[in-house]
């Protein structure tokens, strides 16, 4: 699984960081960011959904292929 | 130091007759049916608008007043969504609906920028300050704020019951952006008669909302003086040195800025505490459960601003035409209340109870799309501490007395007096 924001969309509400730091970080303006390359280890399953699902904007896609 | 011309006179010198707009009869008294004739400055809407809201969601999802010159109220989630993403057809040129239209011509920067702004001047307005208040940015102001929650509470001696609406939520914001600012915190009193004027005064004459605008930016020009001969490390320098496009700013642009952060920053985030603190006092099960896990704070902070969104926004409607199977009317109000969308139970499950662990919680209580909420970041940090200090201090106490709490009418709503008894 991977974790990609659509930066067309993202506002900087900033639940993603919050929620899973370890997947997600802020840029200088707070807008959400990917940092490393994204691949979500099973054990992070759960927050990246966590994440995901509470995004106001609906900005964050987990796409299956690795 | 070299005189900087921007403010050596006041952008209000330049038109001194009656500023231009539209201004329509002011209509009061109770609400014949609220599907056809809302208001949301009357008692009833103050006391319990999501009743209300609910009820229309069912039987008539955009209502319809002739109230403020004709203004229309959505409440489905999607409804209210899909108009704060589309700023080509709903105009912010106001954000606070009232019985004044400002001129076509404030547009694109409008009077408080850039809440008021529309694309594309908006977007560089709102880009100036979002490096100040991002969630890193916030956090330095964490320790502050902790130790000033603490001061509030050893104020409180040993008081049986306090009013925490006054004696505490009221403060906490208050001295956050007057700090950020660069304002002396003893000027707090002022700024609690300007806010007032502006959210809740909709209905007062239009002359007596001017004049007190009027004390709003004399205070404000005063301080942007005072900067400019003491340029200090605050925001009130930052913006008179800001620069956009290779330009530094219009003075009318510095100061509406600071007017904005002066009365978004404060009113909002004092109703976010205290409807928490309303909440939490008379559920005691919520309450227990934060004690015994303070580490869920900040979901239940969540749940809260979902559950009592404190904002709700206004939209002028651009042009003629048919939304929704209703005709809109160029220059009507939408009311866009993220509150209602917040219960739409289209979107949330349980919508209309308080779920404190909520997991799943794509809330709207810092708007959607271009103009979320720049302090979204810092009003979370306040929530959070002023929660975790209050509960950690005082971890037991209930409503005093039910029939005493006061809301505030009008577009932000929050406990203005909230009888706690604390010991
Ligand atoms: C719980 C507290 C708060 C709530 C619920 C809240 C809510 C909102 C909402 C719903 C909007 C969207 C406006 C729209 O769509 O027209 C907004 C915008 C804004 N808020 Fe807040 N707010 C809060 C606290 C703050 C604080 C503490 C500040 C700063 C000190 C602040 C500054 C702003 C600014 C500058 C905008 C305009 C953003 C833009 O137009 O790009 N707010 N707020
Ligand atoms: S939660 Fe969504 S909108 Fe907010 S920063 Fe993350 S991706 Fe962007």
């Amino acid at each position: 699984m991977k974790a990609h924001i659509d930066p067309q969309r993202c506002q900087g509400h900033g639940r993603c960081y919050t929620l899973a730091p370890d997947l997600f970080g802020e840029d200088d303006e707070g807008y959400g960011t990917v940092p490393g390359d994204g691949v979500v280890q099973p054990a992070q399953v759960h927050t990246a959904r966590l994440a995901r699902s509470n995004c106001p904007e609906s900005a964050i896609d987990l796409s299956e292929e690795s | 130091m070299a005189v900087d011309d921007r403010f050596t006179q006041d952008h209000r010198d330049s038109d001194p007759d009656q500023p231009a707009g539209t201004r329509n009869e002011v209509v009061t008294g109770p609400v014949a049916d609220w599907a056809t004739d809302f208001s949301h400055v009357e008692p009833e809407w103050a006391a319990d608008p999501y009743t209300i809201q609910d009820d229309l969601r069912q039987r008539c999802p955009v209502a319809h007043t002739e109230r403020f010159g004709g203004a229309w109220l959505p409440t489905r989630y999607a409804d209210v969504a899909e108009i704060a993403y589309d700023t080509e057809r709903f105009s912010s040129r106001s954000v606070v609906m009232s019985n004044f239209r400002p001129p076509l011509d404030l547009a694109p920067m409008g009077a408080i920028p850039p809440i008021s702004s529309d694309p594309p001047f908006h977007h560089g307005a709102r880009k100036l300050l979002l490096p100040v208040f991002t969630r890193s940015a916030v956090a330095k102001r964490e320790a502050a704020t902790r130790a000033f929650c603490h001061s509030l509470i050893d104020s409180f001696g040993d008081r049986p019951v306090v009013d925490a609406a006054h004696d505490y939520a009221q403060h906490i914001p208050i001295r956050v952006i007057a700090d950020m600012l660069g304002f002396p915190p003893e000027d707090a009193p002022q700024f609690k008669v300007f806010i007032e004027n502006t959210l809740e005064g909709v209905n007062n004459p239009q002359d007596e909302r001017m004049e007190a605008f009027n004390q709003l930016f004399d205070y404000l020009y005063k301080q942007i003086h005072d900067h400019l001969d003491d340029p200090r490390d605050d925001l009130t320098t930052y913006l008179i040195n800001a620069e956009l496009y290779g330009h530094k700013l219009q003075s009318e642009h510095v100061a509406g800025t600071m007017a904005l952060l002066l009365i978004a920053g404060i009113d909002t985030t004092w109703s976010a505490i205290g409807a928490s603190l309303w909440h939490l006092a008379k559920t005691p099960a919520d309450r227990e459960r934060l004690v015994a896990e303070p580490e869920m704070v900040p979901t239940a902070a969540e749940e809260m601003l979902r559950a009592y969104a404190p904002v709700t926004m206004a939209r002028l409607v651009k042009q003629d035409m048919r939304w929704r199977d209703v005709d809109m009317k160029a220059e009507d109000w939408v009311l866009l209340s993220f509150p209602a969308a917040n219960r739409d139970p289209a979107q949330f499950d349980r919508a209309d109870e308080v779920v404190i662990d909520r997991e799943v919680n794509r809330h709207a209580a810092f708007g959607l799309g271009i103009h979320r909420c720049v302090g979204s970041h810092l009003a979370r940090m306040e929530l959070r501490v002023a929660l975790e200090v209050w509960l950690e201090r005082i971890p037991s106490f209930s409503l005093d007395d039910p029939s005493g709490v006061t809301w505030a009418k009008g577009q932000v709503r929050g406990p203005r007096t909230l009888p706690l008894r604390i010991a």
